[in-house]
Order: C-alpha cells, then structure tokens, then sequence
C-alpha cells in the first residue's frame, strides 16, 4: 500500500488534523514503513474464522430503566472552555 | 516499628495499623516524604496528593473500624490516565493538562475503600500510547536502575514509583504491555488482569477492547492484596463479568509439582537478548527442579501478533480519541473563526506526534475501501491468536516467556523508530488481543544489573494460577531486589 501525502492529507482530514510540512514529510514516511510491516497480514488464511469483536462472552448488558443520579450540571460544566447559560459555548458553527 | 518503605509489604503495614504500631498518617508522612525526594531523580510522579492523603490518612486513624481494614493505610501511586476525583487527570497530554476528573475511577475507589491511600499521579506515556514514557508531554521519567534508560511504558511512572519506594503499590493500564513491560524494566511485579476482571470505569480509554487497569507492587504477594482488592463486576463497566473475586493472596502458596508451564518455541527465537534468555532459561530450569513440569507449545500465528495489535489498537484509538475537540473539555485553540477551525487546531496542537501517528493509522484503517482488508482482516487474525492459546491451554496451565526482548534501552534510543518501538512489544501483545490474565516478575538481571522479567500468561479469569506460578518464580529467583544470576 503505497503512502503518499495525498493519502495522509485525506486521513488527516477526516481526523480533523492538520498537518506541518514536516509532519506530513515524516507521517508519510513512518506511517509507508508501518503499513508495509502490517501488509504481513495478508499471509495469513483467515477463511471463514469469524472477527473477534469482544474477548469474553458477554452481549448486551442492560440495567432498568429507572432514573439515577448522575454528574451534576455545574460538575459536567467544570472543565467546559466556555460556558453560556449553562450550556457548553462553542465559535459559531457554519462559517461566513 | 520504624517506617522504612524498603523493607515494609502492603500487609505489613495494613497489619501494623490495625495493631496500632503504625499509624497511617506515619505512613502517610513517610510516603510523601520518599516520593518528594526520590522523584528529585526519578521523575515518575506527575503530582502529589499531600491534601487528601493525609484527610484521608487522619479519617483511618480515628475509626477503630477503618484502621482494620485490609490495606489500611497502605500508600499507592495511581497512573495519571485514571481519574481520581478533583484531581488534575492528565493522560500525559497537553489536551487534559487542566483536566479535573470529576469523578474517581472503580478501582480506585475500591482500593481506598480497603484503606489504601492514593499518594500521587505517576506519568505515563501520552494517552497510554508507548513503550518508554518518552512520549509524555508532561514530564520525563528515568529508570531507578539507571537514570540514563527509561523505566518502560506507558505505565513507566508508576513503576518507577514503585522501584523508588516512594509507594508500596501502584494502578497502571495495559492495552498491549504498558504494565508488564515497563515492570520487567524496573524489576517489580505487574499484572494485566483477565479482561473483564477489574473495572474499566475511570481509565481514559485508548484502545476499548485492549485496555485493562492491574496493579504493580514489588512482591507477587503485594500484588495479589492489591488485585483482590480492585477486581469485580461494576455496573458502572459493562465489559466487566459477575465472577466472584478468589482469596488471591490466601492460596499464593501452592506445591509447583502441580504447575505445567508451556514455553512457546518461536519466542526464544532471534531478536532475543542473549541475558534475556538466559536468565529466563534459568528461571524455567530451577522451576523444573522444583517440580514443575515444562513443555514446549507452539503459537503459530505469534508472527502477526504485533501487526493485528496495531491495526485493531490504532483504529480503536481513532475513535476514543475523537471526543477531544475542545468543546466540553480539555484544551481548546483560541480564537477559531469557526467550529471545524476549532476542531483541527485544538487536536493538533493538544495531541503530541505518536498521538498523532496512531490516530492517523487508526482512520487509515478503518477507512472506506480499507476497512475489510485491514481491521476487519486483524479482528480474524486475532481470533487465530485466541485458539493458538486455547489450544496451548488444553496442554498446559500458563505459558511461560520472556517479558520483553531486551532489558530497559537508553533514553532516546528508539524515539526515532517508531516501529522499532512497536516491535519491542511483541512477547507482550498477544494477551490482551485474546483478554488473558498476565504478569511479569523479576526472574534475573543482566551483567549491568538491568533487571530482567519473565510473564506467566494464563486461562481468562485462572489469575490464581498465574499468581501461584510467579510466586514460585519469586521464591527459586529471590524476590526483590533482583540481581544478576544466582544459579
């Protein structure tokens, strides 16, 4: 799988990264040489061996619908940047 | 009785508060003083925790019921990544350095529930993400054998801590080796539990599937109190299973005619230290001779272990990792013009490079046109990897191998080699890819006086089993201090 900046650079986008020069120079060199190690992966004969999801044998845990306590408002809104009206406070979402 | 960290067990101490020859704010005091002091040199502590703990210490002291607890007044370090309530919770990043956890994590809450005192938060490795705690944005950390090597990662604080006497046990996570390897590194105890065995809740997750919260200490006895103490179903993590907890420490002592230890051929391959080897191969020699019985198991699908542990890990990690835009929490870039401008400076700037690099590889894998061929091939290989141990577990109890390749390398020696660092994990990787319980206990040191570990890994939930087996490896080896081959 060849990595070139064009790849990292769409990666980065959908991670919401951006990325110095530099960066991007030694990601496409580092992430070319990391990905090359995991194509052994595809040695392997995996048949029809089904994917490991969870490692014990547990599904759907549920509990009660019944209300608790949970974080109080103001504990939830301790560590928020910006607070407005007891909500969290954010720059304006679509861009002029 | 004197208060000497060097000589004294979480027993010892829990026994001698309840006796009254110890009080917890001696203990306390003494605690706070070696960790103040030794981390002049070590760097393994984040913050201290002086306020609390001596509350804490002062509330244990006044109750007849509280000073009979069973780690009363027992001094912990806990791994920066796990949030104790109104403490500064860093995960080693710049993104949380302000971070205050507005709650405490379960197995935190449990362990001061029996009485132990939380003492500070130790460093780690950013979000959980290396091998050497270099990668903290935070602070440096050195090995207390030797200041010029790392003490491992990411869980290197708290075993630093630990092999500094500043503490008598500490919390660490392993998603693929963070406890056992940097305890092989700094030559104390460390046990990634069965997944499912102690409660995730509180831990800042990394990898959700991988990560497991397990204790270091630097006696296997230490240990076994403080497993036994943080483990049990939580409703508060669902991942977590309703099995009752064993009186670990209780039955620690068990006749090693009973033990069949698997040692996996392809691990004694190249790549392998040759002190590494030796002093495990010792290890195994002295336990045949006292009874034990050693065969060889094969794993066939070991070669792919790390490539599917940093395909899966990575790609988990891209998605925990995404809640970290600057909007509830954390860090936040100033004067963004807009949402999306305040979501990609916040992230690139609070995120440090590996951070960067495994987020990166994470949503390469998970991709459109790469999902199958890539994370949904490794979720197969990885099920591959849990038979080879099932069907080496029909054989033997526990499987047997060196902790790590080599012992604790130079500061800045792999920092430039990414996957030179991945690919020192690979001994560690395969047990929390198939959810096995596994520890690390010192089995030697090499002739600079590096100390060496071997891991026991075992069937899920048989950490009795893996316990007694490290026992027996502690009493034919010497507990700590480790030195250099006796034999």
């Amino acid at each position: 799988m060849g990595v070139d900046s064009e790849v990292v650079d769409h990666v980065a986008a959908l991670a919401k990264l951006r990325l110095e020069p530099r960066e991007r120079e030694d990601f496409v060199e580092q992430l070319g040489r990391i990905l090359e190690y995991v194509e052994k992966l595809q040695e392997v004969d995996v048949g029809d061996v089904p994917p490991t999801k969870h490692v014990i044998d547990i599904t759907n845990v549920d509990r009660r619908d019944e209300e608790r306590p949970s974080l109080a408002r103001e504990v939830s809104l301790a560590n928020a940047p910006e607070v407005q009206q007891d909500h969290f406070a954010v720059p304006k979402v679509l861009p002029d | 009785m004197s208060i000497d960290l060097h000589s004294l067990t979480c027993a010892q101490v829990a026994g001698a508060v309840a006796s009254g020859e110890l009080s917890a704010t001696e203990v306390t005091e003494e605690a706070l003083r070696a960790s103040y002091s030794h981390d002049m040199r070590v760097g393994a502590c984040l913050q201290l925790l002086p306020g609390s703990a001596r509350a804490r210490a002062a509330e244990i002291d006044a109750d007849r019921e509280l000073r009979r607890l069973p780690l009363a007044g027992v001094p912990v370090a806990i791994k920066d990544n796990i949030c104790v309530e109104g403490t500064r919770t860093t995960a080693g990043s710049r993104m949380l350095a302000q971070f205050v956890a507005p709650y405490t994590a379960t197995a935190v809450q449990r362990l001061e529930a029996q009485g132990a005192i939380c003492i500070s938060k130790t460093n780690l490795d950013e979000f959980s993400m290396g091998s050497s705690t270099e990668n903290s944005a935070l602070g440096q950390t050195v090995n207390p054998h030797d200041g010029n090597r790392v003490p491992g990662g990411s869980s290197g604080g708290s075993a630093a801590a630990v092999a500094s006497y500043q503490v008598l046990g500490a919390l660490g996570s392993d998603t693929g080796g963070s406890i056992r390897q940097p305890a092989a590194f700094c030559g104390v105890v460390g046990l990634k539990p069965t997944y499912g065995r102690v409660s995730r809740y509180g831990l800042i997750a990394f990898a959700s599937s991988l990560d497991h919260v397990g204790p270091l200490a630097r006696s296997v006895e230490d240990v076994a109190l403080l497993l036994a103490a943080s483990a049990g179903v939580d409703p508060r993590d669902s991942t977590t299973v309703d099995l009752d907890v064993p009186d670990y420490r209780g039955a620690l002592e068990a006749d090693p005619d009973s033990f069949t230890l698997g040692v996996p051929s392809s691990w004694l391959a190249e790549g392998l230290e040759s002190a590494v080897r030796e002093q495990f191969e010792a290890t195994v020699a002295e336990m045949e001779g006292a009874g034990a019985t050693i065969m060889e198991v094969d794993l066939p699908h070991q070669d792919y272990a790390i490539a599917t542990y940093y395909v899966i890990a990575t790609a988990e990690a891209s998605s925990n990792l995404a809640r970290y835009d600057g909007v509830r929490y954390g860090a936040r870039a100033e004067n963004a013009a807009d949402l999306e401008e305040m979501f990609v400076r916040t992230r690139s700037n609070g995120f440090g490079a590996e951070v960067k690099r495994r987020i990166l590889l994470g949503t390469f894998v998970l991709s459109e046109g790469y999902y199958d061929a890539y994370y949904g091939r490794a979720q197969r290989v990885r099920t591959l990897l849990r038979r080879d141990f099932e069907a080496a577990f029909a054989k033997v109890d526990v499987v047997v191998g060196p902790t790590t390749p080599t012992t604790a390398f130079t500061l800045g020696e792999k920092a430039d080699d990414p996957l030179a660092m991945y690919l020192s994990d690979v001994y560690t990787v395969t047990a929390n890819l198939a959810g096995l319980p596994a520890i690390s206990v010192p089995c030697g040191a090499d002739e600079r006086g590096l100390p060496v570990g071997l891991q026991v890994i075992g069937r899920p939930f048989d950490e009795m089993r893996v316990l007694q087996v490290a026992r027996q490896v502690e009493r034919v080896r010497g507990g700590w201090p480790i030195s250099a081959a006796t034999g």
